[in-house]
């Protein structure tokens, strides 16, 4: 026997799986095409269905020319409001948290451009398609309202997700007063649509009163219920398939109308049914980012301390439905300031309702807040960096709280530190490369706060020594397969190539929500607590049994690694877990685990992810045109799980902020309300020859308090900061700040202060 | 999209006669039609696929030292013929700032020169658009039209070709060989493709049945080769369409411009060729004074067609710059970023 003092079991145990920078485990069912997307599925005598979407953006379908669509060789069923069986929702009812309004062909009315009109099934793709042309729809046209000049201004009662609309901490007013430099300043961010590379796909096939749907899916036993409400069936009797996405980005959380009706052509047709979105379409019925217009007004006192921040926000959303981009909420939890204000206003247009759309509210709110920060750093003429240090909170501007680990310090340091940014000159238009073209460094803060979602999980260990696990999580791409694996394998003290993980169908424990960057944290507390639980079980087992050499370690413990129990006072006591379950007899035992954040913690600390951005563009001097051509971004994100696919999220992220600041942009017609440039084509995202040389690095960070194992997320926090990074570095080039985004070069070379 | 008949003819002869019938549309690669198909604003009745028909895909160089390129030539195969590029570099470097590697492997140079315009009114089959419906009139003239032409537009039309390619054929003098049910016949490239004045349905001078066979390049140009630039500006530096570009070559003696080739794209219904600007350059000495003179003079008629002002001043620099790069001399080796006004930035990744 030792003599050595045994210390108490450590909460946590995690082994060798965690931390580890594995591939991601679907690689090459994804680049070989075996991965089965929800569009690959082909269900005997399937039908296709084709969405008919109005070309106006408000007024009333007058005549649809059915008869022509269904004299189409092939067209079989032509669902219109005229014809179309009820629903037990009602689609212009909210149903839960996340429930939008949908258009499911409940009247005549349209609302927006590519609002649904018609459906048409047919055999084949083509002829569905030829069908719906067919419809020739006519209208009663009455003006379409898309600018927030034309709209209709009004009071939220909610933003984002339920979030308050206004919030005010301090006095804005003595801030303002108190200032000895003050900054006034508006940024406009346009319609942004998500267009994952994977359209909204379904495959719905009925069999009686039960649904097989494949769908791809972010929130998948959570939608399971709202796709059987509809259909007036027991969540149960529906079975959700989605084992890929490609892509979300907050698009495929949402309930959206066309799927409610391919569902019901199945029903109607008893016959499997197949559609897909064309990628026009994904300009309309499923979501995007709402226009913002931010008014930011900072106060700051000699030494530039902020007095006063003051936010307000107003966003676009449709005349339905609300969903307002949360934008002023950026400003919250980010920079000390005495006084905090931020509000936002709605503007209600002729456009299909937004919804969240990667970093909702942080980006765009990010991205204004982030360009004042580097307006107000100049007022005081101080280094941007240094700005920010000096209005460092120690704690949560907003609440006052304690941040449960906040190590953004040490993110400003190591960036700055891989960037160089040491001996930037303070004005602009300072530096050029060899080629005389001007170079400017920017620079700004990201944040993302860590929500968990409830997730449960079950974990059985096998009598051969593997383990089943299972949770019905969503890996959009981002590698949760991977993670989650990685976090059930340290769970359980086995190898991870002896764990089978199960995920993706609406028949297995519920994963939570792909969303809001807290997957891992929610679905992956549930697996580790699944894994803890069978272990326990195992160890009762164990621990009981006189045959084992653990018997009557109950005081001591146990500990589960590498397949095997160990008796904590005596490590040459141990039995392998094959081995105590073929003497118990039991072929398995089950473990179940909740993924939850422990309350206490949650009421007493505030909980962020954080990093910081630096950006380098170049900007030819007479044609306007900028490139970025050096992004460093630091991140504190906890625990990292898997290293290799955290930064490939971190890159995706500050990718998408090339894109924001430089590219995108829904361009609608002012008169028809019509997206001009509803395609890959003509809505620009960022090419391969857009991104520069990127840096992601991961800041240490030990967060006690986020959850059981430390996690935070880092799906969306690469894209909050880099927006406001670049946007800095083109005015530190330039000398132009450009106040609306995407920053184009027409904004540039025309304006006066950027002389040819 | 609509039904259609498909006939893959064996022969040119047989191409020509099965394309005389009415809403015939001859398919290439695709890449523009099939697009225009789904969307709705092309509807032929009868595709007739000339990508298989035998000696249309042959590069040549002909006893004059002039280049004979057949139609059905690939983008890619074009840019990455060695004896072509060295001849031709700025023709190479437009074809390699076009569209993407993906298209470029497909897309064929007759093709290309049919391209349809890009105004997303004219995609559009709910819009009014004078050129898809003629007489329905012109949305993009009160819409959407910060990329639109400031050079040749009517109050018909104010669309523009989206070619790069053609941009630097049309600086060379290319001439398009066509064979049509009356016989084989020659039309300069720089008269083509029309301007739209009150017919903007009617884009070239093919007739009914009509086919591009080859497009040929004349030996003189050589004379050019060792400056000359095609630049791009967009905005983002692959898969997407010039915003303004232009071909700019010169022919320098012992100091002087003997002659010059200049032409701009993005900015009218057709490749523009600015001849006055060049007649500028022609005894000059190349420098910042005499190319800021030419890309006024090339610019000295355009005028905004709408929210688009800006593509006129851009275009002037973009002609100034171009003029610039030509004078410093044709690159050794094609830009990793061909076309880009980055393309010299050292540490630039050379995907596009």
């Amino acid at each position: 026997m030792s003599d050595a003092i045994t210390l108490p079991a450590p909460h946590v145990r995690l082994g060798s799986s965690s931390g580890q920078p594995v591939t991601r485990r679907d690689g090459h069912l994804k680049v070989t095409g075996a991965a089965t997307y929800a569009a690959d599925n082909h269900p005997a005598g399937m039908l296709y269905a084709v969405i008919a979407v109005s070309t106006i953006a408000r007024g009333r379908v007058t005549s649809l020319d059915v008869e022509a669509a269904k004299a189409h060789p092939g067209v079989v069923e032509v669902i219109t409001p005229a014809n179309r069986p009820p629903l037990s929702l009602d689609p212009d009812e909210k149903v839960g948290l996340f429930g939008f309004r949908i258009d499911a062909l409940q009247n005549d009315r349209v609302r927006y451009a590519r609002q649904p009109i018609a459906l048409v099934v047919a055999e084949t793709l083509e002829a569905a398609t030829e069908g719906a042309r067919l419809l020739s729809p006519t209208y009663e046209v009455e003006p379409a309202r898309v600018t927030f000049e034309d709209g209709e201004a009004y009071d939220p009662p909610a933003v984002g997700v339920g979030a308050p609309p206004n919030f005010a901490k301090g006095d804005i007013a003595a801030g303002h007063a108190a200032a000895t430099h003050r900054v006034d300043t508006t940024y406009e961010t346009p319609a942004q649509y998500h267009n994952a590379m994977e359209p909204h796909a379904m495959v719905a096939e009925w069999n009686g009163d039960h649904l097989t749907i494949d769908t791809p899916n972010q929130a998948i036993v959570m939608s399971r219920a709202l796709f059987a409400g509809y259909f007036g069936i027991p969540p149960e009797n529906v079975l959700l398939r989605s084992p890929f996405l490609g892509g979300g980005f907050g698009s495929k959380a949402i309930m959206n109308g066309p799927y409610i009706l391919a569902i019901l052509a199945a029903r109607m047709m008893q016959r499997p049914v197949k559609m897909v979105l064309p990628r026009d379409q994904m300009f309309g019925p499923v979501g995007h980012r709402g226009a913002t217009q931010q008014h930011l007004r900072l106060g700051m006192d000699a030494e530039g301390h902020l007095t006063a921040l003051e936010h307000n926000a107003v966003a676009t959303t449709s005349t339905f439905d609300d969903f307002i981009e949360p934008a002023a909420n950026a400003s919250h939890n980010l920079y000390a300031s005495p006084a905090i204000s931020t509000r936002h206003g709605g503007v209600r247009v002729d456009i299909g309702t937004p919804g969240p759309m990667r970093a909702p509210g942080e980006a765009s709110g990010s991205a204004a807040l982030e360009c004042a920060i580097d307006e107000a750093a100049l007022a005081c003429g101080i280094d941007p960096l240094e700005f920010r240090l000096r209005n460092y909170s120690e704690t949560d501007p907003a609440s006052g709280k304690p941040f449960s680990a906040k190590a953004l310090r040490e993110c400003y340091a190591e960036g700055a530190k891989a960037f160089g940014w040491a001996g930037r000159p303070l004005s602009p238009r300072q530096m050029k490369d060899v080629q005389g073209r001007l170079v400017g460094w920017g620079m700004g803060s990201a944040m993302f706060p860590c929500p968990m979602f409830p997730a449960t999980a079950r974990a059985t260990l096998r009598s051969d020594g593997t383990a089943l696990v299972e949770t019905a999580g969503a890996d959009m791409g981002q590698g949760a397969w991977t993670a989650l694996a990685q976090i059930a394998a340290d769970g359980l003290g086995l190898d991870v190539e002896r764990i089978e993980f199960r995920s993706g169908t609406s028949d297995l424990p519920d994963g939570g929500v792909a969303g809001g960057s807290g997957h891992t944290a929610s679905a992956g507390t549930a697996l580790h607590n699944a894994g803890t639980d069978a272990i326990a079980r195992l160890a009762e087992i164990a621990t009981a049994d006189r045959k084992s050499p653990l018997f009557g370690a109950g005081n001591a413990g146990v500990e589960a690694r590498d397949g095997r129990l160990y008796h904590r006072g005596d490590e040459t006591r141990s039995e392998s877990y094959a081995d105590i379950l073929a003497r118990s007899g039991n072929a398995s035992v089950e473990g179940n685990g909740t993924g939850a954040r422990d309350p206490k913690d949650a009421e007493e600390r505030a909980m962020f992810s954080h990093g910081a951005v630096f950006a380098e563009v170049k900007v030819d001097p007479d044609l306007g045109q900028v490139m970025v051509t050096r992004l460093v971004g630091a991140f504190a994100a906890g625990r990292i799980i898997n290293p290799k696919l955290a930064r490939s999220q971190l890159y995706g992220g500050m990718i998408w902020g090339v894109s924001f600041a430089l590219h995108e942009e829904a361009v609608h017609d002012r008169r028809s309300g019509r997206i001009m440039n509803a395609d890959l084509a003509g809505y620009h995202i960022p090419v391969h020859a857009d991104i520069p040389d990127m840096q992601a690095l991961l800041i240490h960070e030990d967060d006690p308090y986020v959850n059981v194992l430390g996690v935070k997320g880092v799906g969306e926090i690469g894209v909050t900061g880099t927006v406001g990074a670049i946007a800095n570095a083109i005015w530190h080039a330039t000398g132009v700040r450009v106040r609306r985004f995407p920053i184009t070069l027409d904004k540039l070379i025309l304006d006066p202060g950027m002389p040819a | 999209m609509n039904p259609f008949d498909y006939i893959r003819p064996a022969s040119v002869a047989e191409a020509v006669a099965a394309a005389a019938e009415p809403g015939a549309a001859y398919l290439a690669a695709g890449t523009n039609l099939l697009d225009l198909m789904k969307v709705g604003a092309m509807r032929p009745g009868r595709l007739v696929d000339v990508r298989h028909l035998p000696g249309l895909d042959r590069i040549e160089t002909l006893s004059d030292g002039s280049f004979r390129i057949g139609s059905m030539v690939r983008n890619a195969d074009l840019a990455r013929d060695a004896g072509f590029a060295a001849a031709f570099p700025a023709v190479a470097e437009a074809l390699l700032s076009g569209a993407s590697a993906q298209l470029r492997n497909v897309a064929t140079v007759g093709g290309n020169v049919m391209q349809r315009t890009r105004c997303a009114y004219f995609q559009d089959p709910a819009s009014a658009c004078n050129k898809r419906n003629p007489g329905s009139g012109c949305d993009a003239l009160e819409g959407e039209n910060r990329t639109h032409a400031v050079l040749g537009w009517s109050g018909s039309c104010i669309a523009t070709h989206p070619s790069d390619f053609c941009v630097s054929l049309v600086a060379f003098d290319a001439v398009v060989e066509i064979v049509g049910p009356a016989g084989t016949r020659e039309v300069p490239l720089e008269e083509f493709h029309l301007l739209p004045g009150t017919t903007p349905e009617r884009e070239c001078v093919l007739e009914a049945g009509e086919l591009i066979v080859a497009l040929r390049l004349p030996s003189d140009a050589g004379r050019f080769a060792a400056n000359q630039r095609y630049l791009k500006l967009r905005e983002r530096t692959s898969f997407a369409f010039a915003l303004v570009s232009a071909t700019a070559a010169l022919d320098i003696e012992d100091g002087t411009i003997r002659s010059a080739r200049l032409a701009l794209g993005g900015v009218a219904a057709k490749p523009w060729r600015a001849h006055a600007a060049e007649a500028q350059l022609q005894g000059a000495a190349p420098g910042v004074e005499a190319f800021e003179q030419a890309a006024r003079a090339a610019l000295a008629d355009a005028m905004p067609s709408g929210a688009n002002a800006f593509k006129i001043e851009l275009a002037r620099r973009v002609v100034n710059r171009a003029l610039l790069l030509a004078a410093a001399g044709t690159p050794e080796r094609m830009p990793a970023m061909p076309a880009s006004a980055f393309s010299s930035v050292p540490g630039v990744l050379s995907h596009v």
